[in-house]
C-alpha cells in the first residue's frame, strides 16, 4: 500500500485540489507558480484577494483558494479589481484572466488599469484561442490559423500583449511560458511586492483547443517542448534582427519602473489635501 | 522520494517529459478515470530538483526529503 502524502500547497485550498482542466492544461502549472511565490514570499493567504473573470482562466483561484475569491463577469476582473483595491488598499489583489478577458473584452479596462498604475498584480493566462467555448478565433491567435471560426486561417494579426501593456504605461511587465516555470515563480513574486501595475503574460498551452490548430491535439508534451524550443530571452533577443525573432516567443521581464506614482497612494494623497482645505 | 497520486493524475506525460534523469514512465494499468498514470522506474538515480512537482497540473506529484 502506498503512502499518501498530502501536496505541500494542500493548505492554501478549501479543500481537496481537484481542478477540473483538461488533461496537460497549463492552468495548474500556473497555479502553483502563484502559490509557490506566495509560499517563497511567506506572506499571509488571507491578505490575498484574486479576482477572476469568465474563461478557464478564472478557474485558477476559484472556488478552490482558501481566500477571498471574486468570480466576476466577463472581461470585468480588473474593474471589480479596481474597485476592491481602492476599498481595502491593504490588501494584495491578484488578477487572473485569460486572453479573450485580457484583449478582447476587457481591452479597455486592461490599458486604462495600466496608465492609472493602480497596485495589482495582473497574470495574464494567454492559450491563445477561445478554449472553453469551442475554439474560437481570439485576439491573440496568431495570423493565419484555422480556427472553428476561421476555417480558411485567421487573416488579422494578433496582439502582443505585453507590449501593449508596456505603451500604455504598466509599470512592471514581464512573459514567460508555461515552460519556465521557476523563472515565472520568481516573476510573479517579484511582481506581488512591485508597487504598481505588474503584467505577467503566460503563454499557456491548451492541448484540446489549440492543439488542435497546430496538429498536437491533446499532447502537450509536444506543445511544452515547442515553447522550450521557440522561447527566446528579451537580452538575447534585442541583439538579434526582427526577422531571426519573428517565430520565437521573446520571454523575460521586459520592464520595472519604481518611479512612477501609484494610484491608491494618490487617491490617500488627494484625501488629505481636500481635508486639509476644507479645514482652512 | 517522488510520491504519486495516481488518482488524481490525468495522464498528461508532462512530469516525464520534464524529468532530467528520464527515471519516470507509464505503467501498463490504468487508474479509475482510465488513463496510465506515471511511476518511478530507478529511484536510486532521482536528485529531487521537484521539475516533476512543480510542472505537474493537477498537484498529483509530491516531491519529498525522506526524513530516515
Amino acid at each position: 500500500m502506498e503512502k499518501k502524502i498530502n501536496h505541500p500547497l494542500q493548505k492554501y485550498f478549501r479543500g481537496p485540489i481537484n481542478y477540473t482542466t483538461c488533461p496537460g492544461c497549463g492552468n495548474g502549472i500556473i497555479s502553483q507558480a502563484i502559490l509557490w511565490a506566495i509560499e517563497d514570499l511567506a506572506m499571509d493567504f488571507d491578505k490575498f484577494a484574486f479576482v477572476s473573470g469568465i474563461g478557464c482562466s478564472g478557474w485558477i483561484p476559484s472556488p478552490s483558494y482558501n481566500t477571498d475569491v471574486l468570480h466576476v463577469t466577463h472581461g470585468r476582473s480588473i474593474a471589480f479589481a479596481t474597485g476592491l483595491k481602492l476599498a481595502t488598499p491593504n490588501i494584495k489583489v491578484i488578477v487572473t484572466a485569460g486572453d479573450g478577458d485580457t484583449s478582447a473584452i476587457g481591452g479597455n479596462h486592461f490599458i486604462h488599469a495600466c496608465r492609472r498604475n493602480i497596485d495589482l498584480t495582473m497574470i495574464c493566462v494567454n492559450n491563445q484561442i477561445y478554449g472553453m467555448t469551442g475554439g474560437q478565433v481570439a485576439p491573440s491567435t496568431p495570423y493565419h490559423s484555422k480556427t472553428t471560426t476561421t476555417p480558411y486561417g485567421s487573416i488579422e494579426r494578433p496582439f502582443d500583449l505585453s507590449q501593449v501593456a508596456i505603451s500604455a504605461g504598466a509599470t512592471m511587465v514581464a512573459r514567460w511560458t508555461t515552460f519556465q516555470a521557476r523563472q515565472l515563480r520568481k516573476s510573479i513574486a517579484k511582481a506581488i511586492l512591485h508597487n504598481g501595475f505588474s503584467f505577467i503574460e503566460i503563454i499557456s498551452q491548451c492541448p484540446v483547443q489549440y492543439g488542435k490548430v497546430i496538429g498536437k491535439r491533446n499532447n502537450a508534451v509536444d506543445m511544452l517542448m515547442d515553447y522550450k524550443n521557440r522561447s527566446i530571452n528579451v537580452r538575447k533577443a534585442k541583439k538579434l534582427s526582427p526577422d531571426e525573432v519573428k517565430d520565437k516567443i521573446v520571454v523575460g521581464e521586459f520592464i520595472e519602473d519604481k518611479q512612477v506614482p501609484e494610484l491608491t497612494q494618490e487617491v490617500k494623497r488627494l484625501r488629505k489635501e481636500a481635508v486639509s482645505r476644507c479645514q482652512k | 522520494m517522488v510520491y504519486i497520486d495516481k488518482e488524481a493524475c490525468k495522464g498528461c506525460g508532462i512530469c516525464i517529459s520534464v524529468c532530467p534523469k528520464n527515471i519516470l514512465a507509464f505503467t501498463k494499468d490504468l487508474n479509475q478515470k482510465g488513463v496510465p498514470y506515471p511511476k518511478m522506474i530507478d529511484e536510486d538515480k532521482c536528485t529531487l530538483c521537484e521539475n516533476c512537482m512543480i510542472y505537474c497540473p493537477d498537484f498529483a506529484v509530491v516531491v519529498k526529503k525522506d526524513d530516515k
